[in-house]
């Protein structure tokens, strides 16, 4: 059954800034923890990048529990940006690194626009972090969320004064609930963000109708998964057609088709996100997946892939 | 690679009474490493739009095999019920860390409320010291291992809440009687595993008199290996400060003066 082929190792590789990823699957910040999470499972060198859990100044305790539950097709979580504040993060999480080679990819979020200043000057110093994505949508929190992500005003200032402080690559983490993506990306590109992605989860809730009362404390929370797949292919195409930055995709990616979907819609990379809590294996089947859609498509490079939707 | 992710395939299962399911898995990884205390995080096959594995205490291993106590309880547990023999499931595990062997001449005693029995059924068998377990629940229906306890040389005492077997009660009752008398406060360690009432009852009873209580806690995990801090539980931490824990890899197991409720 197989075909003769002209490509037998396609380049996977990509560029998103100055961050050189060996191919395009990274994971999504908040379901892989510190990376440390993971190793056991597998060699986190094999996968383009990984995306820390979000981090700010002085650490934060998160929300109360309960803070996840599954829905169809999907998870709401209302985690709350639990975290160690960015010294404990560079003093215990970060020397955890020095082992791989794979590029650490730090999600930064503050309750204002100095916080991230502060948080983004003092990761810039540790060479071992190779880009940092600001958080400027968390459903959960009410800094570093919507003030921010459903913004442009203040999005725009953000990105300004933290691109002032830092010329490590910064790529900017878009919230899903605006009307029009397109405007967002720009205010990124033309801030002199180095890349978007999207989506954050999508502001959600749950209800216990037997209590009559929310599921999770926080009342509200994130749902990632399956279930909004479709509605960040669209909203990754839609950025992807704004701005020439690289886009990466983001959202309920849990298989290879998942993922080629965003390529093809213009993403030059995909972050996996709640399916690592499914299948901790699944960056690696989903690489090895892309890998072979170029082979049998005859692709030399996943670059060609990239934007390739005809509409 | 020292966390395994495993295809087990179901060996046996079957009810054991008419609430509980005995479920046994080929796993000749996962069973090798389980300690009492652990779990096995599942990946229920045929649960459409589930994104997450569910986590079952260990009851019992033997040979290649894990088995698992549990109860249909919702979407999940009830498509467990139609799994049958030759069916491959994705595992992962044993994750965790498990109960701590009872200190130099200190008495293990079990304290379980319904399926708390399993893991705990787990830990008497590998203990070196046979203890004395008492096995509470709601109707005779959930006290689910009187008689591999008594196989193993333990002593069992029975409550049930609407008097079916055993003493008509609440566990903590047959516990306070048997505390009264004999429990000297260096001379056992406690074992829990059930409802989250009987967690606390049984914390603030250890905290009370000084002894050790170990508790087997139970909540809702996303990713299992402590990476999502879905599952956090409020604990004690050094220099009178506290954090969360989070119960999936911290625990499940914590000892009762760590917890605040």
């Amino acid at each position: 059954m197989v075909r003769k082929l002209n490509i037998k190792e396609p380049d996977l590789s990509v560029k998103i800034g100055k961050v050189i990823m060996k191919n395009p699957v990274m994971t999504a910040s908040g379901t892989f923890g510190y990376g440390k999470e993971y190793s056991g499972f597998f060699d986190i060198d094999e996968i383009g990048a990984v995306v820390v859990k979000g981090i700010n100044m002085a650490g934060s305790d998160g929300n109360k529990p309960p803070r996840i539950v599954e829905v169809t097709a999907g998870l709401v979580n209302s985690i709350g940006l639990q975290g160690p504040g960015v010294k404990k993060f560079i003093d215990e999480y970060m020397p955890f690194f020095d082992k791989y080679d794979v590029p650490v990819i730090v999600n930064i979020w503050g309750k204002d626009i100095d916080e991230y200043v502060q948080v983004a000057s003092c990761l810039m110093k540790i060479p071992r972090v190779s880009a940092l994505e600001l958080n400027v949508s968390c459903p959960n929190v009410k800094s570093g969320g919507a003030a921010f992500g459903t913004d442009e005003k203040n999005l725009s200032k953000l990105i300004a004064k933290v691109r002032k402080v830092t010329d490590i690559t910064l790529i900017v983490k878009l919230a899903p609930n605006v009307s029009r993506i397109a405007d967002f990306a720009r205010i990124c590109e033309s801030e002199g963000a180095d890349a978007v992605s999207l989506i954050n989860s999508y502001p959600a809730m749950v209800i216990d109708v037997d209590r009559r009362r929310p599921v999770l404390a926080n009342k509200i929370g994130g749902l990632s998964g399956p279930a909004i797949h479709p509605i960040a292919v669209k909203l990754v195409w839609e950025a992807a057609s704004a701005v020439k930055i690289p886009v990466i995709g983001i959202g309920g990616i849990s298989s290879v088709k998942d993922a080629l979907e965003f390529i093809i819609a213009g993403a030059t990379a995909v972050a996996v996100g709640t399916a690592n809590f499914t299948d901790p294996l699944i960056s690696l089947s989903i690489i090895a997946g892309i890998k072979d859609y170029l082979i049998r498509h005859n692709m030399p490079s996943i670059k060609s892939l990239i934007g390739s939707l005809s509409t | 690679m020292d966390i395994h992710v495993e295809n087990a395939i179901v060996a046996d299962h079957s009810k054991i009474n008419r609430v509980y399911f005995l479920l046994t898995l080929t796993a000749p990884n996962c069973s090798i490493m389980a300690k009492p205390g652990q779990f096995v995080h599942v990946r229920i096959p045929r649960l459409d739009g589930a994104v997450l594995r569910r986590p079952f205490s260990i009851f019992d291993v033997v040979g290649d095999q894990i088995k698992i106590i549990y109860k249909p309880v919702g979407k999940g547990t009830d498509a467990m019920t139609r799994l049958i023999k030759g069916d491959s499931l994705s595992i992962m595990g044993p994750l965790g860390n498990g109960f701590p062997d009872p200190a130099e001449g200190r008495l293990p005693v079990i304290v379980a409320g319904g399926y708390g029995a399993a893991p705990l059924f787990f830990f008497a068998s590998r203990s070196l010291k046979k203890g004395i377990a008492f096995l509470g629940g709601a109707t005779s229906q959930d006290i689910i291992l009187p008689d591999r306890f008594k196989k193993l040389g333990w002593k069992i005492k029975i409550a049930t809440e609407n008097g079916s077997m055993g003493t008509r009660g609440l566990v903590t009752l047959i516990f306070d009687e048997w505390l009264s008398k004999n429990g000297k406060k260096n001379e056992f360690e406690c074992y829990v595993c059930g409802p989250d009432g009987l967690l606390k009852a049984m914390a603030l009873r250890a905290l009370k008199h000084g002894w050790k209580a170990w508790l087997s806690l139970d909540k809702h995990m996303g990713c299992g290996v402590g990476a999502c801090l879905g599952c956090v539980q409020r604990i004690k931490l050094a220099n009178d400060t506290e954090g969360w824990a989070r119960v999936c890899k911290d625990g499940p197991v914590f000892e009762a003066s760590q917890i605040i409720w």
